[in-house]
């Protein structure tokens, strides 16, 4: 199952995590995936050494042989041959890759047909938003930037776009799938070792395409259903006098852009933040959820995502202060 | 072929170009159109890797912050335009300019003043996008700008305008070109050379620039459209405003994927001649080279949709793409052990064009499996987008096209400048290019394979990317190093070099039947050929063909088929008209970034131009029944 990984493991894997690499799957359709690259580096590296191996052996008659010989037409015969035999394997072998292929890209809608968890993710400059179906009032749950699915179940993300084509990759679950404005793309996945991955946008979006990722969480189901029924609720009213404070700034600017469920704020163009602390980072994957980062981010967003639509807003510090605590809260 | 010093005399008179400005502005001549061609896109390609070191270096150290993300979004896609459209498939056509009619033994190309106008052209789209850089109106979304990304409501400004029409610029030069030179390798051949007997060079260019006229539409339409997009809002491309966006995707790739074919088959060309003159015998299966060179331009049109597997299309479809990419390596790999039976059988010299063939085969076809892979629509999905095409793409473009190019350039070097380069410093060049080229990129599959995507200007240091970056930055500096010493040497060799004589490298095309450098009227005579290889026969002399003018400009033109000599055709003289054309065309282009009332205002100077330009100018009382010679 590993051959490939060893090959490239020595230098590439040192060092990596591999929480997002198609060499390290964790669902079955990138199981699928990686099975067949590691027959596509079967077939290939013995193409690639069977080539060599006539370039070399030219130019080993150059040095060793001193050929002076006239080419003739017997010369031209064993060539025939020889050429026929080399397009006869490439037949072959391409065939088998051909083969392997179409077996492979039917694995990946093998589960088309069933009935799946359905997960709406839009792609936005520069973040994701993420949609769940409560299974108790069949509304959507929403939330940006952290995926959560649970091992063993197949689910259906349905992916599209609100402003440019971006594409949805988490190598360690399933290959790559656009998200384009007009258009709505199912991808199935089915994950099944549990852990933290990571994902990332694969297509040129705009000034910040690097600064697109996303966690994801692949957990058991029951501590994924315990997950999505923390995330159906409100968030927590504000406790400590700060965060009351916080809260009240929050729905000033803030509320322009950003919805806390629970809070009395209603912005829909940046992320949902009702459970905001609960994720594991800032800005798309920009920044590690710290109680500084966050603070860091209010303040200066152009200093660490220059280009993003968040724009700086002038707080005094203790304002500002107020508003990352409170955001601190929002577990 | 006998020389004759007077007749020789009387051709030079017939084929110069005025001296000075005036004749350098209004030449016609093949030979001197496309050196500044190749010059033009070298220098090209120097630029374009200096931003591709800025890029390696922003990339080898994690969360750098040297470059922000506009400044390596202008780089990228500056270094990819200009690669692409100003530096690979120019410097091909530049080449076919060059060496078609010396390798026919005809004097000029079918169209001599269409080169002069392709060539102004093309400067008017090199202009366009660096003087635009100079400007900082650089295009910044890569060198294929989706929309709506590159549509009027995400890019405002003028930065995807002058990269849609510095397209057009090139397209429109490029299609002059391939014209031309299908036109002079269909009607001009010398007598005898069938199409059987042609060189695969020539074959190579006839293809190419057959795919060239087939597939260019596509690509100025879709560039027109974005423009009209953004310029009078026709909404091809807003979903909102009942438009596709994957409609431009797949005229982009229907023009875009045969334009990697368009690169690389010309450089077949490249490498069958050296391979053929370095082995000192006949290539090895001809024929085979030649159908592959047809099979490949045939299914190049057929396999747009692999760069678009990500995007969600029907799988039926998919996998007849996948089959039709894979199917290319077929004829790819017949070629490729064609040119090792050759070198396996015949008595090879291992000098610098050789060098650069062997580079070409050990690179490139690491290139195609990576290729093979990467053509599985199912796999694709994980490789797409991903450094892993980055290294893909670099191995085929620069392995598949440009190591054969330089390795052309160091075997004609000697025709077009009259002297030899260093052996010497031509082997150290080409060790520090390949070697420096194969530890930059190879570690480029693993990158992707390690999740880096493509376009990214910076990465978090916990990916674990940062190593093996490093060492892709280290290749890249070791390459350019081995591109200066290149240069360097060319360069000094073009002043210093050993005398070449007219054939170094005792060759077996028409081209090496003259004197090096070529004077303005090439071959003395016309040759008739009866071979494969005329320069290799017994006889000690090319018979050769007369009845052709030499104290006008004239040429000779026979049949598509066999070659039988069926007109003597006049062949235009210099003229300033191609330039004042190409500026006219110039102005309108650029004005209509600006206003669509450019095109309409604009055609009027054109109309003028193209009016000079096709005057009638026919001989009249002078040679005329009219007036009898005494």
């Amino acid at each position: 199952m590993r051959p490939p990984v060893v090959l490239f493991g020595s230098v590439g894997l040192a060092g990596c995590s591999g929480i997002q690499s198609p060499l390290a799957p964790g669902g079955h359709e990138a199981d699928a995936l990686f099975s067949l690259f590691t027959l596509m580096m079967i077939v290939c590296g013995a193409i690639y050494l069977l080539v060599m191996a006539g370039l070399g052996w030219s130019l080993w008659r150059v040095y060793r042989r001193r050929v002076t010989a006239r080419v003739g037409t017997a010369d031209d015969r064993v060539l025939e041959r020889g050429v026929g035999v080399a397009a006869a394997v490439i037949v072959v072998g391409l065939t088998v890759l051909i083969v392997g292929s179409f077996l492979a890209d039917r694995a990946l809608f093998a589960a088309r047909g069933q009935d799946a968890m359905v997960v709406r993710v839009t792609g936005h400059q520069w973040w994701w938003r993420i949609q769940y179906r409560d299974p108790v009032t069949g509304r959507w749950i929403e939330t940006a930037n952290e995926l959560h699915l649970p091992a063993g179940r197949t689910a259906r993300l349905v992916l599209s776009a609100a402003d440019v084509i971006h594409s949805f990759w988490v190598p360690n679950v399933a290959g790559k799938l656009d998200m384009i404005p007009g258009r709505r793309n199912l991808l199935d996945v089915t994950p099944h070792r549990e852990g933290w991955f990571r994902g990332q946008c694969a297509e040129f979006c705009g000034a910040q395409h690097a600064h697109m990722a996303f966690d994801v969480k692949v957990e058991s189901p029951a501590a994924f259903d315990a997950w999505l029924a923390g995330q159906a609720r409100q968030a927590a009213a504000a406790k400590d006098p700060l965060s009351v404070r916080g809260a009240a700034i929050f729905g000033g600017p803030c509320a322009a852009c950003h919805v806390v469920r629970g809070n009395p704020t209603g912005g829909r163009a940046g992320p949902d933040l009702t459970h905001f602390a609960s994720r594991r980072s800032i800005a798309a994957g920009t920044l590690s959820m710290t109680r500084g980062n966050i603070q860091g981010w209010i303040a200066q967003p152009q200093a660490s995502k220059p280009g993003t639509s968040m724009p700086a807003v002038p707080l005094p510090p203790a304002d500002a202060n107020a508003v990352a605590h409170y955001l601190a809260t929002l577990r | 072929m006998r020389t004759d010093p007077l007749r020789l005399e009387q051709l030079t008179r017939t084929w110069s170009d005025a001296p000075g400005l005036w004749g350098f502005l209004t030449t016609v001549d093949h030979k001197r159109i496309a050196a500044r061609y190749i010059v033009t896109a070298l220098l090209l390609m120097f630029l374009a890797g200096m931003l591709a070191l800025d890029m390696r270096w922003q990339l080898s150290t994690a969360e750098n912050t040297r470059m922000g993300p506009q400044l390596f979004n202008e780089s990228f896609s500056l270094h990819g335009s200009t690669m692409l459209f100003l530096v690979s498939v120019p410097v091909m056509e530049a080449m076919a300019l060059w060496l078609v009619p010396l390798m026919l033994g005809t004097r000029n190309m079918a169209f001599p003043r269409l080169g002069a106008f392709s060539f102004w052209l093309y400067l008017g789209g090199v202009l366009t996008l660096w003087v635009g850089h100079a400007l900082d109106v650089t295009p910044d979304l890569g060198w294929f700008e989706y929309p709506p990304l590159s549509g009027p409501a995400y890019s405002p400004g003028h930065r995807a305008d002058i990269w849609a029409q510095m397209i057009t610029f090139t397209e429109v030069a490029a299609l002059a070109a391939s014209v031309n030179v299908a036109v002079t390798i269909l009607k001009m051949r010398p007598p005898g050379m069938t199409l059987a007997r042609m060189p695969v060079f020539l074959w190579a260019m006839l293809i190419a620039s057959l795919m060239t006229i087939l597939s260019m539409p596509a690509i100025m339409l879709v560039t027109s459209m974005l423009i009209a997009d953004r310029l009078v809002s026709t909404h091809f491309f807003s979903p909102a405003g009942g438009g596709d966006v994957l409609l431009f995707q797949h005229l982009f790739w229907f023009f875009g994927h045969p334009e990697v074919y368009i690169i690389f088959i010309p450089a077949t060309g490249f490498v069958s001649q050296i391979v053929e003159t370095f082995s000192r015998r006949k290539l090895f299966g001809h024929l085979v080279v030649v159908l592959a060179i047809m099979a490949i331009g045939t299914l190049a049109f057929g396999l747009w949709v692999h760069h678009m597997f990500a995007v969600g299309l029907p799988r039926l479809g998919n996998n007849f793409y996948t089959a039709a990419s894979m199917a290319i390596a077929l004829p790819a790999g017949l070629q490729i052990f064609c040119w090792i039976a050759t070198m396996w059988s015949g008595r090879l010299w291992l000098a610098t064009p050789m060098l650069w063939v062997i580079g070409f085969v050990a690179t490139f076809v690491i290139g195609g499996l990576s290729g093979i892979m990467t053509a599985s629509a199912a796999l694709d999905l994980q490789l797409t987008d991903s450094y892993f095409i980055v290294a893909h793409f670099h191995y085929v473009l620069v392995g598949g096209a440009m190591f054969p190019l330089f390795g052309a350039f160091c075997y004609w070097y000697p025709k077009a400048t009259g002297r030899l380069m260093s052996e010497r410093w031509g082997r150290w060049a080409f060790g520090l290019i390949v070697g420096g080229f194969n530890l930059g990129f190879f570690p480029m599959h693993i990158l992707g394979l390690l999740g880096m995507p493509r376009r990214v200007y910076t990465y978090p240091a916990s990916m674990g990317w940062e190593t093996l970056n490093q060492v892709a930055t280290a290749g890249s500096v070791i390459s350019v190093i081995g591109g200066l010493v290149f240069v360097a040497n060319a360069l000094w060799s073009f002043w210093r070099g050993a005398p070449a004589g007219a054939d170094p490298w005792n060759g077996s095309t028409l081209e090496w039947a003259g004197l090096s450098p070529s004077p303005p009227y090439n071959l003395g005579y016309t040759p008739e050929v009866d071979s494969l290889t005329p320069l290799w026969t017994e006889r000690s002399e090319l018979r050769a063909f007369d009845g052709i003018a030499v104290d006008r400009r004239e040429v000779l033109v026979t049949s598509v088929t066999n070659a039988t000599p069926l007109y003597r055709q006049k062949s235009a003289a210099p003229s300033i008209w191609p330039l004042l054309s190409a500026l006219a065309v110039t102005a309108m282009f650029i004005g209509s970034i600006f206003t669509p009332w450019a095109v309409a205002v604009g055609a009027i100077p054109i109309a003028v131009a193209l009016t000079g330009w096709f005057w009638p100018q026919r001989d009249r009382v002078k040679t005329g029944p009219f007036r009898a010679t005494a």
